[in-house]
């Protein structure tokens, strides 16, 4: 593999220097709207919404700047402070701003700022809105704090930032039990991915001395290849921790118990997708070990097909998007595990997806909130008539997801879809049977929800949601459409310096035979989803005994997975050191029949015997410290 | 002519000692104090000379340090160094926060966290009337006195004779307040016996092996017995013994299994302010002492002791972690949480990175921010388990704390803020120490071990997720909520500069971080 280009970002002049104020505002206007509390209840949400969008002013306006300037000088760095120093130990607290950087600003404000305001509407009639503002805020900063750290700690700090706020806004409808669970398996099934991502910031602290980007990406050569397939590898289980990438999975599904927005902003737009930038950015690392790079481009291709047939099989129609955000992402794990070549088209694909997803998930919104928040399509049916706007920007996306021509995800995804048969012929043959099956379930989800006979019941009645809700929807929509056309031809070249690759010229209109093939995958998907679902959908969920339903409805098992290989051995565990900690010792003094016949009222009854006990357990530790230290002479 | 026996008065150096002898001598007042001025008067008289000498200490203290008072004192028996002034001033800071906590009477409605009259037996009629009269036991300002007095002593030895004797000044006084908890008299007379008993075990354990080191070396101080083990004509068995014994003693009051059995009965026994105290600073002073002995005289022979500690630290971290995710009371889950503590900072002490220019983070250095970021973060939380309460006693069970996110988002805010820094979340001090103390570790070449400590420390963060999420996300049991008491200025005080500290320890640690590991190299 090729050494990469190493680019050094030069210092922040003028109004660079000013990129810490991205994140500072929304941190403030959170720190704002929690403090006052009820005082701030009227105009909380303004304020909030105020926020993101002067951050993205500030991207804007940087970004600008950037575009202007020659290649060389694009990316600044701007340190603010030193975290700590000691010895030959220097960490900075510092923000990078380079290409990749300010695309995610861009996103993540954009996006984020729509997102805002249509929570205006979609909160409107919850008493706790201004707390939902507060954390919307606190995730913006934190997220921000992420895509803008220049160096691998600091990049922690705001992915534990991120990691808090989704918990906080999954559980945020704490009264649903489910809700409150949820939160929790995400800050469980997280914590695994941040084990990888403690363990290869210390790996690097140890190899290069430094967390930084650029020290780590000058160092990276260095690594002997043992050391090389490890960092990748842990940084790989933190990628997949946050980008709920198999067979870190399961929590994305269940997090769908936050509000919409929430779903939208966090678990489809930005947050999960921040395994995808880890990669990307740490693409030095990757570039010194094929093992490591050809596992991500494996967990890509795994999950891209599970999120595909968990969205196949479902009828909650956030989770479907949820199965499909899921899918959407494996393939940009798998683009960016092609290497430097798909390493652009990893976060085209993303922005793309970005714009398609949050707009297909507000739209969702948007029909739950017609429907009085009944989340299950077979309850929808012909929508299309009682929700004119939503059903058109919905369209817009769903063209977007499926891949029709000239729209964001017919260059983004086909260009994945092509490097991929590139590299790997395998590895190509699953990525457009991905396609196929995207086309139909996504065409299931719209003739479920929009088309055919109304199934709903007669006192819901599906009505237009406010101007508020639908303006962000239309917007979205247009960049759905038009975002693949915008960026084709420039995104490549303007990545190139960050992900080190040599541009490949990918014109507007450019069939080839991968893309044809493609396209004919495609049109089978539709025709497939449709003529399935063409006639009577009943009401109930039917009973079926087709495996491949069931186990997509199952969430492919996951869970039960979980359960069986990590939760009850953890527990056993738990349980058989309590009970040595505090039984067997008295088992052992007693006899096993005093602990077989009630050994705990035994203990009340006994006090003393606890001093004895603990006096004994004093005595066997010194045998077994003494056993340690004499074993460890022979030795 | 007959020899007359000639006794030479030793010298000392008065500066050099003087938070010493400030504590000490306080310690005497206060007990003057019981004897001689009128009840009404003594609380507040009490609170003041106890205030009043540890804010001395502490200036003295850190008068010397920067005026660089170092050297041994006292005729070979204590010095001052590096790391006895940074564990010094922390011992001190947490003193502080004792004190702040011992002197709260608001949350108990006017009435301390001690009982009336601890001498009666509970349920007596001896004991109502003590109740009746409002009578309280002040002669615990004197006590705490003598036990931070004894803690300081404890990390300054330079000679296992004093180190013992320091060991029981500041055992005594803890395990006669840990029996003196106002409610559930009984529970906290019998962690007090309980605490008693295995401590006066343990310490004879101690008394064992400074005998078998004396017998190995020829000596007590700590720089003699290194020269010996460098020399190496004595037997080895004598030095091996002695050093298991000599650990069992120290690892007892750290709270390291497998002697960390009294933790969980002592803590939950213990008037909350006592455990907050004891949590941290004897913790914080038998680490001192550890790390002084075992790099200072035992250092030579260290491959011989790594594995023990290294052994010692997963057990404890195991169990620590582990135990806890299966009990639901809020002390105890903290006494579970002080044991996983004490097992992360073993694996820093294990690496042996010795202070130098070249080095970045040393194990003194990172251990001592550790504790100060666990430190703060302790007395917060048990200040705050103080003040959550029910029907007159402390709620301590977590179906207690459940809704308290709603109810009190403030305190609950702020005991999050703790539990987080617990957990070595970013961007608290509990993550900044964590990072500190594994980089040391894994600098020392213990990297399996840092993976090991990494695991469990996420297996930990779970214990401290059962708290948040009681009190966020999990609705109130009926006739089971606890109210939020408003307590005194005192706990404010600790609460706010607990707060403060967690977060700006974690934001900026680079002064204290820098400083402590410039000053970690031990003089013997």
């Amino acid at each position: 593999m090729q050494l990469l280009e190493i680019v050094n970002a030069v210092p922040a002049s003028g109004l660079f220097s000013l990129a810490w104020l991205l994140i500072a505002i929304p941190l403030a206007s959170a720190a704002l709207l929690l403090v006052l509390g009820r005082y701030s209840d009227k105009w909380g949400h303004i304020l909030a919404t105020a926020a993101p969008l002067a951050s993205f002013t500030i991207g804007l306006v940087l970004f600008g700047q950037m575009l202007s300037a020659d290649e060389g000088s694009r990316a600044a760095s701007v340190p603010l402070f030193e975290w700590l120093s000691t010895g030959n130990w220097t960490i900075e607290v510092g923000l990078l701003v380079d290409q990749l950087s300010i695309l995610f600003v861009l996103l993540i404000t954009g996006v984020g700022s729509l997102i805002h305001i249509y929570s205006i509407g979609y909160m409107a009639h919850d008493d706790r809105r201004r707390r939902f503002f507060a954390y919307l805020n606190l995730f913006i900063a934190a997220m921000l704090l992420l895509v803008l750290a220049d160096n691998y700690l600091v990049l922690f700090v705001g992915w534990e930032g991120v990691g808090l706020a989704s918990y906080l806004l999954i559980s945020f409808w704490q009264h649903r039990p489910s809700a409150a669970a949820a939160g929790q398996k995400a800050f469980v099934v997280n914590r695994v991915g941040d084990l990888g991502m403690a363990m290869a910031i210390f790996t690097m602290l140890a190899w290069f001395g430094s967390s930084s980007f650029s020290d780590v990406n000058a160092g990276a050569a260095e690594l002997t290849p043992f050391w090389a397939t490890l960092l990748g590898l842990l940084l790989l289980l933190g990628a997949c921790g946050k980008s709920a990438q198999v067979p870190l999975q399961s929590w994305l599904l269940d997090a769908m118990e936050g509000p919409t927005p929430v779903s939208a902003l966090i678990h489809a737009a930005t947050m999960v997708t921040a395994g995808v930038y880890l990669v990307v950015r740490s693409n030095a690392i990757y570039a010194q070990s094929e093992i490591a790079l050809t596992a991500v481009a494996i967990v890509g291709t795994v999950t891209l097909l599970a999120g595909a047939w968990i969205g196949s099989s479902k009828d909650d129609i956030k989770k479907v998007l949820a199965g499909s955000t899921m899918s959407q992402i494996g393939y940009m794990m798998l683009a960016a595990g092609l290497g430097p070549v798909g390493a652009a088209f990893a976060i085209f694909h993303l922005i793309t997806h970005g714009f398609f997803k949050a707009n297909m998930f507000l739209g969702a919104g948007s029909v739950m909130h017609g429907m009085d928040d009944d989340v299950d399509m077979r309850h929808y049916g012909g929508l299309s008539k009682a929700m004119r706007v939503t059903f058109i920007t919905f369209a817009a996306g769903y063209l977007a997801i499926i891949g029709f021509p000239f729209t964001a995800g017919f260059y983004s995804k086909d260009h994945i879809i092509e490097a991929a048969f590139d590299q790997n012929t395998v590895l190509g043959v699953l990525a457009l049977i991905g396609a196929g099956v995207t086309a139909y379930y996504m065409t299931r989800l719209m003739v479920m929800t929009f088309f055919g006979k109304k199934r709903w019941a007669d006192d819901v009645h599906p009505h237009e949601s406010p101007l508020v809700m639908t303006v962000p929807l239309i917007i979205l929509a247009i960049a759905s459409l038009g975002a693949g056309l915008a960026m084709n031809g420039w995104i490549q070249g303007w990545l190139a310096p960050p992900t080190g690759h040599e541009v490949h010229d990918t014109p507007l209109v450019h069939f080839t035979t991968i893309g044809l093939l493609t396209l004919a995958v495609v049109i089978v998907g539709v025709l497939v989803g449709w003529f399935l679902h063409r006639g009577e959908i009943p009401r109930n969920e039917p009973t079926t005994k087709n495996p491949l339903v069931l186990a997509g409805r199952a969430d492919l098992y996951g869970d039960a997975l979980n359960e069986h290989a990590i939760i009850r051995p953890t527990r056993g565990l738990s349980k058989g050191v309590a009970a040595i900690d505090r039984g067997v010792v008295d088992g052992l003094t007693m006899g096993s029949a005093s602990l077989a016949g009630g050994l705990s009222a035994w203990l009340r009854t006994a006090q003393n015997g606890y001093v004895r006990t603990y006096g004994l357990t004093l005595v066997i530790g010194i045998v077994a410290l003494a056993a340690i230290v004499f074993f460890g002479q022979l030795v | 002519m007959s020899t007359i026996l000639e006794i030479t008065a030793p010298t000392l150096e008065w500066l050099q000692l003087s938070p010493l002898l400030v504590l000490l001598g306080a310690g005497a007042v206060g007990v003057l104090v019981e004897a001689f001025v009128p009840r009404t008067a003594r609380y507040a008289v009490q609170v003041f000379i106890a205030g009043l000498a540890v804010v001395a200490a502490l200036g003295l203290t850190i008068n010397n340090w920067v005026a660089g008072e170092t050297g041994i004192a006292a005729m070979g028996s204590v010095v001052t160094d590096g790391p006895t002034y940074v564990f010094w001033t922390m011992l001190l800071v947490f003193g502080l926060g004792g004190v702040a906590l011992f002197a709260e009477r608001g949350v108990g409605g006017g009435q301390s966290a001690f009982a009336a009259s601890a001498a009666t037996v509970p349920g007596s009629p001896l004991e109502r009337e003590a109740e009746r009269l409002k009578r309280e036991h002040t002669e615990v300002f004197p006590l705490l006195v003598f036990a931070l007095f004894g803690m300081l002593l404890f990390v300054a030895s330079n000679d296992l004779l004093i180190l013992f004797v320091a060991l029981e000044i500041l055992s005594l006084p803890l395990y006669l307040l840990s029996g003196m908890a106002r409610r559930r008299r009984l529970l906290s007379q019998e962690a007090a016996l309980k605490y008693f008993l295995l401590g006066a075990f343990a310490s004879g354990f101690f008394l064992f092996g400074a005998a078998l080191l004396y017998g190995y070396s020829g000596s007590f101080e700590l720089g003699a017995i290194a020269d010996a083990i460098t020399e190496g004509t004595s037997s080895n068995l004598l030095l091996l013994a002695g050093m298991v014994l000599l650990a069992v003693g120290l690892l007892f009051k750290i709270g390291a299994v497998p002697f960390h059995a009294w933790t969980p009965d002592v803590y939950v026994g213990a008037p909350t302010p006592v455990t907050g105290f004891m949590a941290i600073a004897t913790k914080t002073a038998a680490v001192g002492a550890l790390l002084r002995i075992f790099y200072v005289a035992l250092g030579a022979a260290r491959w011989d002791w790594q594995p023990l500690l290294t052994g010692v630290a997963i057990a404890t971290m195991l169990v620590g972690s582990v135990v806890a995710l299966v009990q639901t009371d809020v002390k105890r889950l903290l006494a579970y949480s002080s044991i996983a503590h004490a097992g992360f900072i073993l694996v820093g002490a294990v690496g042996v990175v010795a202070a130098a220019e070249d080095v970045s983070l040393n194990s003194v250095g990172s251990i001592a921010f550790y504790l100060l970021a666990y430190g703060f973060a302790t007395l917060g939380a048990f200040a705050i388990v103080t003040m959550v309460r029910r029907s007159g006693g402390e709620a301590n069970h977590l179906n207690a704390w459940r809704g308290l996110g709603r109810s009190h988002p403030v305190v609950a805010t702020v005991m999050t803020l703790f539990l987080l820094s617990f957990a070595g979340i970013p961007p608290t001090a509990g993550f900044v120490g964590k990072l500190a103390v594994f980089a040391a570790a894994w600098a020392g070449g213990y990297g399996w071990l840092v993976f090991l400590a990494v695991v469990f420390s996420l297996v930990a963060a779970f214990l401290y997720l059962k708290i948040v999420v009681a009190m966020w996300f999990q609705d109130p049991v009926e006739g089971e909520t606890a109210e939020v008491a408003t307590p005194s200025l005192w706990t404010w005080c600790v609460l706010v500069v607990a707060a403060l500290a967690t977060i700006v320890l974690g934001i900026l640690p680079g002064g204290l971080l820098e400083l402590f590991n410039g000053a970690a190299e031990f003089i013997r």
